[in-house]
């Protein structure tokens, strides 16, 4: 596990954050810091709230009550839910990444390989095109696909190269705060390991702050630095990841944990 | 001759006052009362080796003092890079930092992503601290060779290594960073004679450059031949 060592301000900072749809609780007053290069495991399990605050977080959907402030790249902390949509959009595209559980819904299957991850690069204005160039093949080096298939379509990808594509294309323009949701979700068995292993590796050598969402408790205890348990929309038990799943204290967690089949 | 001064000023480890109980909710509630009022002090070059029959709490008390499981009462204090901090007060941050610099802690079992080499396993705990890979690899070699881990098996997962290899890629990642504090969770249960014998070197080499070492010992040879002292959980249970 990577050392942390937070310096200054949390990157950020959910305060009371609630969303109702309509009587249904969807979060209720979540409360917490993410600090730089932090890994925070949100785990539960399905309709326990995990997306819907992730949506909340990166203000896709919008909040019943309270804030969240977010440490912008050279300025001060500003509230996510009153930025102006463009602005919000610009950071999507260059300071945070959301890699997505279904690898079809975070890239753009249409275009080749290499034009999504080039594409985020372009985003931020680099017209130089032996510079995409460059930057698309160290990326596919990096997430350990073939770089003779960049000009190939995604449509021929497998669903592990799939996600590994979705990492580059999230990853290449170097962003401070990257959202996961349930990444290793839709793969084989077979390939969660090597991709478990790769996110790992990346979020220590990039100094990532991460918040990946997950069911699944080994992938929580591998990535995670911390985790948050969520039950019916609300946090019931927060801390360090091996001191949450080795000494739950709360009665959900500790079913959580006990319901593990060990294969 | 050492003064009372030198004395103090060498203690690594501080655990005060610490209560112990497991609330089990799936059993109805049940409360299972471990232990309370444990004070232990460790210092610089010294083995504790936690004794007492089979279920006191030995492991659980080892546990607490790596911040693993969380105490109903009491501090857990640790000389941190010269700072004095309070491991069951400290954020989740710090606690990891902790242990990667401070708290070495070999446990029972190995947790590791599968398919990732056993050599990058051991290496992990260094590589983390930021040196350089070259320094890391030689380091894991050294160890891996000492501890007779067979140079075919270093870029195999030790996933699908035997209970006894594995526990020397635990112990190897223990030992490759000089820790100024060892927890040692049955370092030698799963180990022929052999390792034994250089587990038994390994923790001696530790204490002489100045760890803090505490460990759970159920070999009683190897117990008898690295522990400087017992302490004996106190069996007064929460009334």
């Amino acid at each position: 596990m990577t050392q942390t060592t937070p310096e200054g301000s949390p990157l950020l900072k959910a305060i009371g954050l609630t969303k109702y749809f309509g009587d249904r609780v969807g979060c209720r007053d979540i409360t917490f810091d993410l600090w730089p290069g932090e890994v925070l495991g949100i785990v539960g399990e399905s309709g326990s709230g995990k997306t819907t605050l992730l949506n909340l977080l990166s203000g896709q959907l919008v909040r019943t009550k309270g804030t969240v402030s977010y440490w912008m790249e050279g300025r001060d902390l500003v509230d996510l839910h009153q930025l102006p949509l463009s602005q919000k959009l610009y950071l999507m595209r260059t300071e945070w990444g959301w890699v997505r559980q279904n690898p079809r819904e975070g890239l753009r299957m249409q275009v080749s390989a290499g034009a999504n991850v080039g594409e985020r690069l372009m985003a931020l204005g680099i017209r130089h095109y032996r510079t995409i160039r460059r930057e698309v093949v160290k990326w596919f080096e990096r997430v350990e696909i073939d770089v003779a298939r960049v000009d190939d379509s995604p449509e021929t990808f497998s669903g592990g190269m799939l996600q590994r594509l979705q990492i580059a294309r999230n990853l290449v323009t170097q962003p401070r705060l990257v959202l996961m949701d349930e990444p290793t979700g839709s793969l084989d068995v077979s390939v969660q390991a090597s991709l478990l292993d790769l996110l790992r590796r990346l979020v220590s050598e990039l100094k990532l702050s991460l918040i990946i969402v997950t069911h699944d408790l080994a992938v929580a205890r591998l990535l995670a630095h911390r985790l948050l348990v969520m039950r019916q929309g609300e946090v019931v038990e927060s801390g360090l990841t091996d001191q949450v799943l080795d000494d739950p204290h709360h009665p959900y967690t500790q079913l959580l944990v006990s319901s593990v089949l060990h294969g | 001759m050492e003064t009372a001064e030198d004395f103090l000023m060498d203690i690594k480890l501080r655990a005060e006052g610490i209560q112990k109980s497991f609330v089990l909710h799936l059993q109805g509630g049940m409360v299972l009362d471990v232990f309370r009022g444990v004070n232990l002090i460790v210092h610089a070059g010294e083995c504790v080796a936690l004794s007492g029959p089979s279920g006191i709490g030995k492991s659980t008390l080892l546990r607490i003092l790596y911040a693993n499981y969380k105490p109903d009462r009491g501090n857990v204090w640790v000389e941190h890079r010269g700072e004095w901090i309070d491991l069951l007060q400290a954020k989740p941050y710090r606690i990891l930092e902790i242990r990667g610099k401070t708290i070495g802690y070999v446990s029972q079992f190995l947790r590791v992503i599968p398919r990732v080499p056993a050599l990058e396993v051991v290496m992990e705990p260094l590589r983390s601290l930021g040196y350089p890979p070259k320094e890391c690899r030689l380091r894991a070699e050294i160890l891996l060779r000492r501890l007779n881990i067979p140079e075919r098996l270093w870029t195999i997962s030790p996933t699908l290594f035997s209970g006894g290899e594995q526990q020397r890629i635990n112990l190897s990642r223990s030992f490759i960073y000089p820790f100024p504090i060892l927890l040692l969770d049955e370092p030698t249960a799963a180990l022929d004679d052999l390792n034994r014998r250089i587990v038994i070197e390994l923790i001696q080499e530790a204490k002489a450059r100045g760890a803090a070492v505490v460990g759970v010992f159920h070999d009683r040879e190897v117990k008898e031949a690295v522990s400087t002292r017992s302490f004996e959980i106190p069996t007064e249970k929460i009334s």
